[in-house]
């Protein structure tokens, strides 16, 4: 059994320390944020910050885990209360089909942590692992920059 | 390379939009039959819904693709039935809630169901105003209607929710309802929030990929190494016993496992890809020489154009060029998923597909049982531009929920099944040869085309089910459909949008798939505008005349010259604008399908001469698409075309062997990344009612290359000035 | 680290000693005057074109061009175990670049390493292979180079260490080290082995960095391909010391020279990626020379330690699909790490074509008497360039904690290699972590 931290909370998880945290977000911790896209660490759909580092949830088993901290998508905000980052993409009405979107997220997240103020290519280099087919780059670039407090 | 970017404006005006133009403003206008689906599907309550507490469910036979249609539709029905948008619910494209609507796709969504909702709501509306006139006893014209509410001058009131009590909705639309016009819009015409946007950025179960219904099970499906391999021996002993399995389905070459979780189906997946042995035989044409296999193979050939005296003009200077594009595949970054539940008797479906009628009747065929043993309900899923593996694993989902009564299943492919067995857009060739009289005018232009089918889409039979080839049953081979112009497959926009004198354009439909191919975003119309706008920039150079002046010498609608000049105008565009070395430009012009919606399009683009890489920098468009619904929905969907459009145009091209595709994954078949992106994408909306489309044609350097994926080809790497403005080949 | 620092202090010394000398002596080179930039018309097809292959077969374009910057403007940084080496412009802007070199300025800087002005190049720039060159190639390269697009972009300079910033501390250099002349070929050996030794051991530099180096930075001869460092990455010995378990061939060579990738012995990486990107723009005729002469340095293998040398390589590929995995303690961890973390792509699918994985038992890399470069690979990972196909590995740099990859590496190296256990390799990994970009 491992102990996984995620989002503030601990959660005990049983099953194989193999098992990629992806599937034991989505499927044992019902957590709709993190997506499965390639599961080789290509396109960064599944991307969740692990200890203020975005990393693939696809590529990282759970038994490397133990006593670091998880945030997903959900430890942002709600619905009801997004976080500044998640209105920042609503503002900038950043999504077409919205399935990269939540690693978009959370990729930026981890480098807003890091570089309150990034500069454009910044934003670019640091975006980089993560693939978006609907060609919504502009406004995420667009969000980015407003959540970082610049005026886009 | 911008289809499917109308969805959230009317690409032809209803007969009501086109005569509320031209009225003066606040009038209302009269319909006088029902247009867009209420013609097929009359009755009212096909359409709308209210409940005895006011709220309002619209039902729509069209999916939400991310392109905002549900959004856009909500807002249809908000304005005429004259309700709050938060009241609305809406129900979309479901085999056992909507009426049939065909697929989700060809853009014209807004005139199919939003000209049914809109009619639908505005003659509801007039009902419940009358059914209030009765009770409240007074004259409907003397009442007001407001967050649904109708109100009496003296302020008695009856709600919605109280006038359907006992009373139903059940009736036929007579067209003739009036519709709030536009200077009145509230909701319509604006840029409201897409609904779908807020639960998607904070994990709401939004996606298919997100269902997990009590009691389901993960399934892997395991295909063959190529389309035509077949199974030879299968060791099941070891797949069987792995942790979780709960059934390895395994029906003629047909290979699929279930297990309790999903990282446990994975792991199975992989023990019985190992376990299995396939005969793999050579089936896939030579990949060298794919333009010259495309133009060997049957083909019917059909002049779909023809004016004047056709093709180039004796006398005048001839100008000729040959155009290509490879293989491209959707790319979904989500790859195709389905959840089926089979229980008693009866087959579910919950599948992000485009179509959900025309699925079930393929599901039925392949499970051989009636119809109405099966419901598909559409769940959005990852972005698909076309027709991409989503009808697939419904149907994997269908055949394995088979095997395992009671429980729902969900089917997710992996990323190498997504690349490697998606139909992908068709390979085409172009051959162009113009005329140039000494006025610098266009006066002949002979166009000859090559492509396959853009359309295999399940219809009626399981044909085009790819796992039905497999099963016992054997369903296949897949079949290719024309689709008639003015939209096209292969051909569309193939007839250029200028005015031409004389003109020819052939089409040469190729009819066998040696890959798998379908409907791909804009069909042929991404390739042709690419073909046919490339040669009017070396026509442009050719007449000595600038290449924005030139397209407007050739066009006569108003509304084409204006969006080629606004884009224009944005982009300063001009003779003296200046570029930075190793920067040019380039532009662009179409009217989408011919009939619809109107784009221009400038870049600027830059070249690194010793590799050859392009970069797409800056691009400003102007769209006339009509009467829109939604701007911003209308920009956010043109940017994307156009970012899309620049990966496909720059680096994508699918690739294969003899006996597989090798494009398995993204570093098989790079896509556009963030580094790539341009500085800024611009689009201008002229707000009236009609549709846009282009393809960014890239000029730097003199030297223009002739097919994607494109890159400046130095020959023999040679950088020298001569080399350099020698076209590519 | 005590080692490092005596041998930093004597260099410091010792450069110090020769600056005076060579003050005196060589420092002092005449500069060639500015001539105008040539017309790129001025140049025939031919010898452009010639030149387009000669900078391909010395790949010169991956040290004079910055990540995302344009083609030849420079500001790559080239790390040395002495500082941080900026490569140049070598387009031909006036201001920035080499616009205003003449070709015997070029073809100077090419064979005894002088600028035009008359100052001392740093050997990061490797004339001492490139003396070898003929008159008519290092033409060649001139004329391709003045006919790119000039590119304004000015190179930061270098960040070294006094002495060694004095540049004419380098005329003390090249006095030890540097020894000018051209290409000599051996009459006893075959065109092709000629041919391959000219570009490999002139243009392509390979020694360069396959080769040990002396505290002064210069290659030891005696030991030449016998396995030196780039980068921070190890370039593994090429000829008798080379760790790869089968033995090279010829057509392997080749294959690997133009693809970066041979499945008998894994990826070019590092830098070497960049190096077979830049050989595949080369003629076919042109690797197979360079594989003929790389293939010469070490003794023909046997036919039968090749066989039993493959089978014991494949013996060890066995595929872990977590579940299976076996042991206890880190040993555990380290599979379940591989399970979860590698196995998704470092797997075989049977008959499935598109599972073709690295073969770690295979593999170079895991094979070497070092982990630094498994280090790396795990931490960066492997990526093509941008828009361009190629294999791919994502970085698992920031997932896993130093003593996970230590784990993993353990693992690895004793599941997959029949070699000893690596020693050093939390070293490794806090060195790769201090690198930037890590
Ligand atoms: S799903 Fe993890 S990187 Fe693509
Ligand atoms: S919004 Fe659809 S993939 Fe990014």
């Amino acid at each position: 059994m491992i102990t996984l931290h995620v989002n503030g909370q601990d959660h005990a998880v049983e099953g194989d320390p193999a098992t990629p945290l992806l599937y034991v977000l989505r499927n044992d911790l019902r957590l709709n944020g993190a997506k499965f896209g390639c599961g080789l660490g290509q396109c960064g759909a599944c991307t969740v910050v692990v200890d203020d580092e975005p990393i693939f949830s696809c590529q990282v088993p759970i038994s490397v885990l133990a006593g670091r901290r998880v945030t997903t998508l959900e430890g942002l905000g709600t619905e009801k209360e997004p976080g500044p980052l998640q209105k920042a993409f609503i503002a900038a009405q950043a999504a077409q089909c919205g399935y990269c979107i939540p690693g978009m997220i959370m990729r930026a997240h981890a480098l807003l942590k890091r570089n309150a103020t990034p500069s454009d290519d910044d934003i670019r280099r640091w975006m980089q692992p993560n693939l978006c087919r609907c060609g919504t780059h502009p406004r995420i670039l667009d969000a980015i920059r407003t959540a970082a407090g610049r005026v886009s | 390379m911008l289809g499917g970017a109308v969805v959230v404006s009317f690409a032809m005006a209803p007969r009501a939009f086109a005569q509320g133009q031209n009225k003066a403003a606040g009038s209302t206008t009269p319909a006088a039959a029902p247009v867009g689906d209420l013609k097929a599907f009359p009755y009212l309550d096909s359409w709308l819904g209210i409940d005895a507490t006011g709220r309002v469910t619209v039902f729509s036979g069209k999916a939400e693709l991310g392109q905002g249609i549900m959004t856009a539709l909500m807002q249809c029905a908000a304005e005429q039935l004259a309700v709050e948008p938060a009241t609305i619910t809406m129900v979309m494209a479901s085999t056992a809630r909507t009426v049939n609507e065909g697929y989700t796709a060809g853009s014209d969504s807004m005139n199919a169901s939003g000209n049914a909702i809109l009619q639908a709501a505005a003659q509801l509306r007039a009902v419940l105003v009358g059914w209030a006139a009765a009770d409240l006893s007074t004259d409907p014209s003397r009442l007001t209607v407001a967050d649904g509410v109708v109100t009496a001058p003296g302020g008695r009131r009856r709600s919605y929710g109280d006038l359907v009590q006992g009373r139903s909705l059940h009736m036929k639309a007579d067209g003739a309802a009036d519709l709030i016009p536009p200077p009145q819009y509230k909701i319509m015409g604006r840029d409201y929030p897409r609904l779908d946007i807020p639960p998607k950025l904070t994990g709401a179960p939004v996606f298919v990929q997100d269902m997990r219904p009590e009691g389901m099970v993960h399934a892997r499906v395991v295909r063959p190494p190529n389309y035509g391999a077949t199974l030879t021996s299968l060791d099941l002993s070891g797949v069987a016993a792995l942790p979780g399995v709960l059934k390895v389905v395994h029906q003629g070459d047909y290979l699929a496992v279930a297990a309790e979780g999903e990282y446990q189906a994975i792991i199975a997946m992989r023990a019985l890809q190992q376990a299995a042995r396939w005969q793999v035989s050579k089936t896939l044409p030579d990949r060298t020489d794919i333009y010259a296999s495309l133009k060997a193979m049957p083909a019917t050939s059909q002049v779909i154009a023809h004016r004047g005296s056709g093709g180039t003009q004796p006398g005048s200077r001839v100008l000729q060029a040959a155009y290509r594009r490879p293989y491209v595949m959707h790319g979904a970054i989500g790859p195709s998923c389905a959840v089926a539940l089979f229980e008693a008797g009866h087959t579910t479906v919950w599948t992000h597909s485009q179509g959900v009628y025309p699925l079930r009747a393929a599901i039925a065929d392949m499970l051989s049982v009636p119809e109405d043993a099966v419901d598909c309900i559409q769940v959005q899923g990852s972005g698909c531009y076309g027709h991409n593996g989503a009808d697939d694993a419904a149907a994997d989902a269908a055949l394995i929920a088979q095997s395992l009564p009671g429980r729902p299943v969900r089917v997710q492919w992996m990323r190498e099944d997504e690349h490697g067995w998606e139909p992908y857009g068709s390979p085409m060739v172009a051959e162009v040869q113009a005329s140039l009289g000494r006025d610098g005018m266009i006066d002949g232009w002979n166009y000859e085309l090559w492509s396959m089918t853009f359309m295999t889409r399940p219809a009626k039979s399981a044909n085009n089910l790819m796992p039905a080839w497999y099963i016992p049953a054997r369903f296949g081979p897949p079949e290719g459909a024309e689709i008639p112009l003015p939209s096209g497959g292969g051909d569309r926009n193939a007839v250029p949008s200028y005015t031409l004198a004389n003109e020819q354009v052939t089409y040469h439909y190729v009819k066998p798939m040696p890959l798998r191919v379908s409907a791909l975003r804009s069909l042929g119309g991404y390739f042709n505008v690419f073909a046919i706008e490339s040669f009017m920039d070396e026509l442009a150079k050719a007449a000595h005349a600038d290449p924005v002046a030139f397209r407007l010498k050739h066009l006569t609608d108003p509304r084409a010259k204006a969006v080629v000049e606004l884009a224009a105008q944005k982009f300063g565009w001009d003779a003296a604008q200046r570029l930075p070395s190793g920067h040019g430009r380039g532009f662009a012009y179409v009217r989408y399908e011919t009939i619809k919606a109107y784009c221009a399009l400038a870049v600027e683009v830059s070249v690194d001469a010793a590799t050859g890489q392009i970069r797409l920098r800056r691009a400003v468009a102007a769209v006339d698409s009509g009467n829109a619904v939604n701007p911003t929905g209308i920009k956010t969907q043109i940017q994307g075309c156009i970012v899309q459009a620049a990966s496909w145009t720059l680096y994508e091209s699918v690739d294969y062997s003899e006996t597989e595709i090798t494009s398995r994954d993204w570093s098989s078949y790079p896509i556009l990344r963030f580094d790539a992106v341009p500085e800024s994408v611009e689009v201008h909306v002229i707000n009236r009612p009609a549709s846009p489309s282009s393809a960014p044609e890239r000029r730097a350097w003199g030297r223009r290359p002739r097919r994607s994926p494109m890159r400046w080809r130095m020959p023999q790497g040679c950088a020298c000035a001569t080399c350099r403005s020698r076209p590519q080949r | 680290m005590r080692r490092r620092w005596l041998a930093g202090l004597g260099i410091v010394l010792l450069v110090a000693v020769l600056a005076v000398l060579s003050f005196g002596l060589w420092a002092r080179r005449p500069a060639i005057a500015q001539t105008a930039v040539p017309a790129p018309a001025s140049f025939d097809h031919a010898t452009i074109r010639q030149g387009a292959r000669l900078v391909a077969a010395g790949y010169c374009i991956e040290c004079h061009t910055a990540a995302g910057g344009q083609s030849y403007a420079g500001g790559y940084p080239v790390p040395t175990p002495f500082g941080t080496i900026y490569g140049s412009n070598i387009t031909p802007d006036p201001t920035t670049g080499i616009g205003h070199w003449s070709e015997p300025a070029f073809v100077r800087a090419m064979r005894q390493g002088i600028a035009r002005d008359g100052s001392h190049l740093y050997p990061a720039f490797p004339y001492t292979h490139f003396t070898r060159i003929s008159n008519g190639d290092a033409r060649a390269i001139y004329a391709y180079l003045m006919t790119l697009p000039p590119v304004r972009d000015r190179v930061p300079p270098p960040q070294l260490p006094f002495p060694l910033n004095v540049r004419p501390v380098m005329a003390g250099w090249n006095l030890l080290f540097f020894h000018e002349g051209r290409f000599k070929p051996k009459p006893d050996r075959s065109a092709q082995w000629n041919r391959g030794a000219y570009l490999a051991g002139g243009l392509g530099h390979c020694a360069a960095c396959h080769s040990p180096r002396n505290i002064f930075g210069a290659e030891n001869r005696r030991e030449a391909y016998d396995g030196g460092q780039s980068e921070g990455w190890s370039a593994p010995a090429l000829g008798r010391h080379s760790p790869a378990p089968l033995p090279w061939t010829k057509d392997e060579l080749a294959t690997y020279l133009s693809n970066g990738f041979v499945p008998t012995h894994g990826l070019a990486m590092g830098p070497m990626a960049g190096v077979t990107r830049q050989l595949a723009k080369l003629p076919p005729a042109d690797v197979r020379a360079i594989a003929t002469f790389v293939a010469s340095l070490a003794p023909a293998p046997s036919a039968d330690a090749a066989v039993a040398a493959a089978a014991a390589a494949r013996a060890a590929y066995h595929v872990t699909t977590a579940t299976a995995v076996a042991g206890r303690g880190p040993a555990k961890t380290g599979a379940a790490i591989f399970a979860g973390a590698c196995a998704s792509c470092h797997f075989e699918g049977g008959d499935q074509p598109f599972y073709r994985p690295v073969r770690l038992g295979l593999s170079s890399v895991v094979n070497e008497p070092d982990a630094r470069d498994f280090v790396h690979i795990v931490m960066a990972g492997i990526q093509p360039p941008s828009g361009a196909a190629g294999r791919w590995m994502p970085p698992f740099g920031v997932a896993l904690t130093d003593r996970q990859i230590t784990l993993l590496a353990q693992y690895v190296r004793s599941h997959f290699s029949g070699k000893p256990g690596w020693t050093g390799i939390a070293r490794a990994v806090s060195d790769a972590r201090k690198e930037p970009g890590s």
